[in-house]
């Protein structure tokens, strides 16, 4: 619990590299979280090196084979060794996360820091159109606009970059609002900066870290938002690994007892979204202790 | 008086709330409208009788549909449509949409209720034990499993839950459809068939029944633990820490008395108001359990419209998700303002 660590004496203030090592050393959950993060992402970079057989090379011979000691993971219907499909997997299904979040901080952060700054009919209209996003499952959404567009990854991107958008932009206008008549920002005005400059090279900046916390926690939603599309059968589709795929076809055979198909790319999954969640939490910690729930 | 004077306040709240949703429902439709408009495929060519049916058949059946107008012509048409309560016909189905959501709407609501109920019972507790302690064992391993719980998709759980109650134990019956094929549906009264059954006196039916409905229930309710609990466990803090529970101890109420009857109660309301959220997202998130379990509600007859370019049932199924998400709160809203008259008139 931090309630302990925000008590504790000696406290460095100052240097922002030292103050999160203080806070990784006391709140170990987040260290190996992030930890667990950067494996992920190493996995996803050298997954080609990684795979320890050919993942969509089939073998009829050792089809639905279990997990054993020369297919960690069991072998699918296909005679395909599991666990190379889910490394292989790795470096797409983050890829999609990272690239769908990306694009809705992005877009969001910005239109949403123009609202809060600007105010006005500007203002007015956006959150209209926010309102009418949020009006919808938002799940159902994303399901409708890959159809619309065609069932492709890039299309997996745009409609959960779009479901995500919303967040970002409440998020930002109301942190820019807040900020629009702080001293600060009036100096920067007052120094003759324009007002693009004061909202993109001021603002922006300001309210980046705080945004941080949000780009965590949706990269995991982002995550299970991914497999579910393709779960259901939109956006990537087999033979290529994803983890949804995966426990698509792994879905068949679960009634006969075949666990592994579904379990290992599911605990895949989990972990991913739980190394991105924990370490939105920790930065919420090291950002501001006070939100804590 | 005060009684009369606050129900009066309470309606006026509720209506301006619903005024004020209003505009966000008609974009809904638009939004909902265009988006239908550039699915891939001609729906008549889809529908035409066969892969070389003649041209002047395709054009007859784009006629038939409307399809062969302008889009702002469609969308007036559509919306003029709505305005006296049809939702057009699917074209799969052969009925009218609002027939075959009328079908299927209980099974979905069925299942995300009894999934509230159980989520609600265990998350409650888990909360308030958590704050009873906070620091404690407890406390962390109720985060623990919430932060779990978060993470693990309900395709996956309930495809886990499935392999550990039917393939193992053989507890739960095949893990499809609502009922047994081979079991006799009870007389349709209120068409949740746990309710049927019960007001019929047929148990056997019953527990055939909350047999098919408890492994989807789980899978849906394991999801949103997290936030009720987390919820829970944060309010219940707030109140712990206030004068009045002190007060309350120190005159030597029993410790059941006071963290029942002053805490919780004062506790639930931002519960309430999580549980309206996280209904409303269960009813859309619902596809997923719905494909695991083969059940038969709207979300599962929205994706297969959706996946043979039917429009109308699934510009019907995001309207009346929408209309409830709006509906919910606004329930949400007059409870609050019941329970708890400070409650300011936004």
């Amino acid at each position: 619990m931090s309630t302990v660590a925000i008590t504790s004496p000696g406290r460095p203030r100052g240097s922002a590299l030292g103050h999160l090592g203080w806070v990784l050393r006391h709140n170990p959950l987040t260290a190996l979280a992030s930890a667990g993060t950067l494996l992920l992402c190493l996995v996803a970079i050298f997954s080609p090196w990684l795979t320890p057989y050919d993942p969509i090379a089939s073998d009829v011979q050792r089809a639905l084979q279990p997990p054993s000691a020369a297919h960690w993971a069991g072998t699918d219907q296909l005679g395909r060794d599991l666990l190379s499909r889910i490394i292989a997997a790795t470096r797409l299904d983050l890829a999609i996360a990272v690239s769908a979040v990306g694009l809705s901080f992005a877009l969001g952060a910005v239109v949403g820091a123009f609202c809060g700054y600007v105010g006005g009919r500007l203002d007015r209209a956006v959150g209209r159109f926010v309102d009418v996003l949020m009006a919808f499952p938002l799940f159902v959404l994303a399901m409708a606009m890959v159809a619309a567009l065609g069932n492709r990854v890039e299309n997996i991107v745009i409609a959960t970059a779009i479901i995500n958008l919303p967040f970002y932009v409440r998020f930002a206008r109301a942190e820019v609002n807040v900020r629009r008549n702080l001293g600060w920002v009036e100096a920067a005005r007052a120094g003759g900066e324009s007002h693009a400059a004061v909202v993109l090279r001021y603002l922006l900046p300001n309210i980046l870290p705080a945004m941080a916390v949000q780009i965590s926690l949706n990269l995991g939603w982002a995550i299970l938002n991914a497999a579910g599309l393709s779960f259901i059968g939109l956006g990537v589709r087999p033979p290529t690994p994803e983890w949804g795929i995966l426990v698509a076809e792994g879905a068949r055979f679960i009634t006969t007892g075949k666990w592994w198909l579904v379990a290992f790319p599911g605990l895949a999954l989990m972990l991913a979204v739980l190394c991105f969640n924990l370490m939105g939490d920790g930065l919420r910690d090291i950002l501001d202790p006070r939100q804590r729930t | 008086m005060a009684q009369a004077g606050s129900i009066a306040r309470t309606a006026g709240r509720a209506g301006r709330r619903l005024l004020s949703s209003a505009p966000a429902l008609f974009g809904v439709l638009v939004f909902t409208f265009l988006l239908m408009r550039v699915l891939p495929g001609d729906p008549a060519v889809f529908f035409a009788s066969g892969p070389n049916a003649g041209k002047a058949e395709i054009e007859a059946l784009r006629a038939q549909m409307g399809l062969d107008k302008p889009i702002p012509e469609q969308l007036v048409r559509y919306l003029g449509d709505i305005g006296t309560g049809q939702l057009g016909r699917s074209m799969t189905t052969g009925q009218p949409v609002l027939a075959d959501l009328r079908e299927r709407l209980p099974a979905s609501l069925e299942l995300t209720f009894s999934a509230l109920l159980i989520a609600l019972l265990l998350s409650v507790p888990l909360g308030v034990v958590a704050a009873l302690r906070p620091g404690s064992p407890i406390d962390h391993g109720v985060r623990l499993l919430c932060a779990l719980g978060v993470c693990v998709p309900t395709f996956v759980s309930g495809l886990l839950l499935i392999y550990v109650f039917y393939y193992l134990l053989g507890y739960a019956p095949d893990p499809t459809g609502r009922i047994d094929v081979f079991a006799a549906s009870p007389p349709n009264i209120t068409s949740f068939l746990l309710i049927d059954f019960a007001l019929t006196g047929d148990w056997a039916g019953w527990r055939a029944a909350a047999s098919q409905l408890v492994l989807p229930a789980v899978t849906m309710a394991l999801f949103v633990i997290a936030p009720l609990a987390r919820i829970t466990r944060a309010s219940m803090l707030a109140v712990l820490g206030s004068e009045f529970i002190r007060t309350a101890r120190s005159v030597g109420l029993s410790r059941p008395r006071v963290i029942v009857t002053y805490a919780l109660r004062n506790a639930i309301l931002p519960v309430l108001t999580i549980a309206g959220i996280v209904f409303s997202t269960m009813l859309g998130a619902n596809v997923l359990v719905e494909k695991v379990f083969s059940w038969p509600g709207v979300a599962s007859y929205a994706l297969d419209a959706l996946l043979a370019s039917d429009y109308a049932p699934v510009q019907g199924f995001v309207l009346l998700m929408a209309a409830i998400f709006v509906t919910v709160n606004l329930v949400v809203d007059i409870l609050y303002g019941i329970a708890d008259p400070r409650v300011s008139v936004t």
